[in-house]
């Protein structure tokens, strides 16, 4: 069984975010990336049902972006993708859902994948369009957010994660794609020796131009931190001196006992 | 302008989100076409043309026949928005729709403005304008941002929508909400933990300041899915939305689906190391603070 992983890398979001110089995303210095949270447990659910499998699986896992998204490639290789595949694009940020989307479909589209597994949407962007786009592409019957997963006989078993708590069960017949939603496991910290035996594998490098020939559908014309509405006080500095005020406040509003 | 509503039937109801997507139709000055998979009882209260088909021919969830539905009324209708809820309903198949037309999608739309589609960026501490380029384009809208104005009204002409055609993905049914060991809704004072508190640890500091303050604890997402504290603690979307007297956050960023659960309460305290933290949006006073210091103090002196 053929197994494809598709993660994002993305900066911290606890990061101080700065527009670049066009105007239309953040700036690239002073950010630390890391792979984007829901992909982890893509990456997890893949790796689970590779082990599931044994020797009949083989696990790629892909990332579109610059260099420094075969860092989140190296990660995925040492939590248990076998492979990795990296699709070179340096302006990533200027590519939309749709592009990216039929990029990865044009890679995967002769290479037989099973299943694929997505996170369901990107910390940075949300979309939340890419994994059903490459479904649509790839015509795989697809389901989005899953918080529970489980294959066998050629079929997946999942439960879709809908509002107030609720849970929809679906089945899907293969080839399909699921996209991941927080929660759907416990996401592995790679091992040292994982991380050793990561860098003897494979990681095959692609230009998008040979892979994307579709032009954007939609375009970001700017970006920019939101207007912070008034109302609100910000306390900072000593401890205790913010809690003589915050305790002030809360029995002026009749919160707290006087 | 027409603008192409695709309304939203779950366990045998209409989702009030329809008016919301009747109020973002009006603020595009479109004209609005209502599509919905249910059943003739319960149509919403609009003017103009609703397509209904039938749920018990086409299922409540079923992405593949549902797109195949929607597209048939768009090739009759040719509509220039096709809108959705961003709503586990909405994100799932609004980008097959797209994909079929090969036009862009724009995804948790917050706003109208000048030149585009005001959009979160960056887990809510960014915003951007996107604008489609093509003729067509397919919306998601957040829940919340276009609130329907007044009580609907309107009787609309009902035109039965049928294909054929199979879908790929089997719906099994709902499994319901877990029992609850905690009633949030019914509490005066919250005071939730997030990721912010590091460690499950942690977590008896900050039920011991709402202890002290009479209230009950609550949690984001990412404290219940890493087992911090069971669901039935969890404010949000996927959790309870609540509106106590006073709710504390304690070292949660804000993501969207966290504020919309716990906006409407009547008096918010924030207490984060960031203070760009989106949280601070909606709360009335921000305490920038290591809370692992801050909340043990409060407790202390609140005893």
């Amino acid at each position: 069984m053929r197994l494809l992983v598709c993660i994002k890398q993305v900066p911290d979001m606890e990061s101080r975010f700065k527009v670049n110089s066009s105007g239309d995303w953040y700036a690239d210095a002073d950010l630390a990336y890391r792979m984007n949270e829901y992909d982890e447990y893509a990456v997890e659910q893949a790796v689970l049902l590779r082990e599931q499998l044994g020797a009949a699986a083989d696990l790629t896992v892909l990332s579109m972006g610059p260099d420094r998204v075969v860092e989140a490639i190296k990660k995925a290789l040492a939590m248990g993708c076998d492979r990795g595949v990296h699709i070179q694009d340096p302006l990533v940020h200027q590519k939309d859902p749709w592009q990216v989307a039929s990029a990865i479909a044009s890679f995967a589209r002769d290479k037989k994948f099973d299943l694929i597994f997505t996170g369901m949407q990107s910390q940075d962007r949300g979309s939340a369009q890419v994994g059903v786009t490459v479904a649509e592409l790839l015509e795989f019957a697809c389901a989005t957010t899953l918080v529970n997963f489980s294959y066998a006989d050629g079929t997946i078993t999942g439960k879709r994660e809908l509002e107030g708590g609720v849970k929809g069960v679906v089945r899907l017949p293969l080839p399909a794609l699921v996209t991941c939603q927080l929660g759907l496991n416990v996401p592995r910290y790679p091992t040292l020796p994982n991380i050793m035996k990561a860098k003897k594998k494979e990681i095959t490098s692609l230009a998008v131009a040979d892979l994307l020939k579709e032009e954007a559908l939609a375009a970001t014309t700017s970006f920019y931190p939101p207007v912070k509405k008034g109302g609100g006080v910000v306390l900072e500095g000593d401890p205790a001196d913010l809690v003589v005020k915050l305790i002030d406040i809360l029995k002026d509003k009749n919160l707290v006992r006087r | 302008m027409k603008a192409l509503l695709v309304g939203e039937y779950r366990e045998g109801k209409l989702l009030d989100s329809i008016y919301e997507l009747l109020a973002f139709a009006g603020k595009l000055g479109a004209e609005p076409v209502v599509v919905l998979v249910g059943d003739a009882a319960n149509v919403p209260r609009c003017d103009g043309s609703v397509y209904l088909a039938d749920v018990a021919t086409y299922g409540e969830y079923n992405p593949d026949l549902h797109k195949q539905l929607l597209l048939a009324v768009i090739h009759k209708e040719k509509p220039d928005y096709i809108v959705f809820s961003h709503s586990s309903y909405g994100w799932d198949l609004a980008p097959r729709v797209a994909a079929r037309l090969k036009a862009a999608q724009v995804s948790e739309i917050m706003g109208l403005v000048e030149g585009g589609l005001e959009v979160g960026s960056c887990n809510g501490k960014m915003r951007r304008i996107v604008k489609p380029v093509t003729a067509t384009a397919v919306f998601t809208i957040q829940a919340g941002a276009f609130a329907a104005q007044g009580e609907p009204q309107g009787s609309p002409t009902v035109l039965t929508l049928e294909i054929a055609g199979a879908g790929k993905v089997q719906f099994q049914g709902y499994e319901p909400v877990e029992a609850k060991d905690v009633d949030l809704a019914k509490a005066d004072i919250i005071v939730s933990a997030g990721r912010g508190v590091g460690k499950k640890d942690n977590i008896p500091i900050i039920a011991a300041l709402a202890k002290a303050l009479g209230g009950e604890l609550g949690a984001s997402r990412p404290v219940v899915d890493a087992g911090w504290v069971n669901h039935s603690h969890q404010v949000g979307t996927t959790g309870q939305v609540v509106s106590p007297k006073l709710y504390m956050a304690c070292g949660i960023s804000g993501a969207i689906q966290h504020l919309a659960g716990m906006k409407k309460a009547d008096f918010i305290v924030a207490i984060n190391k960031d203070r760009d933290a989106p949280i601070g949006e909606v709360a009335d006073v921000l305490i920038v603070a290591d809370l692992l210091q801050f909340v043990p103090a409060l407790t202390a002196k609140l005893r």
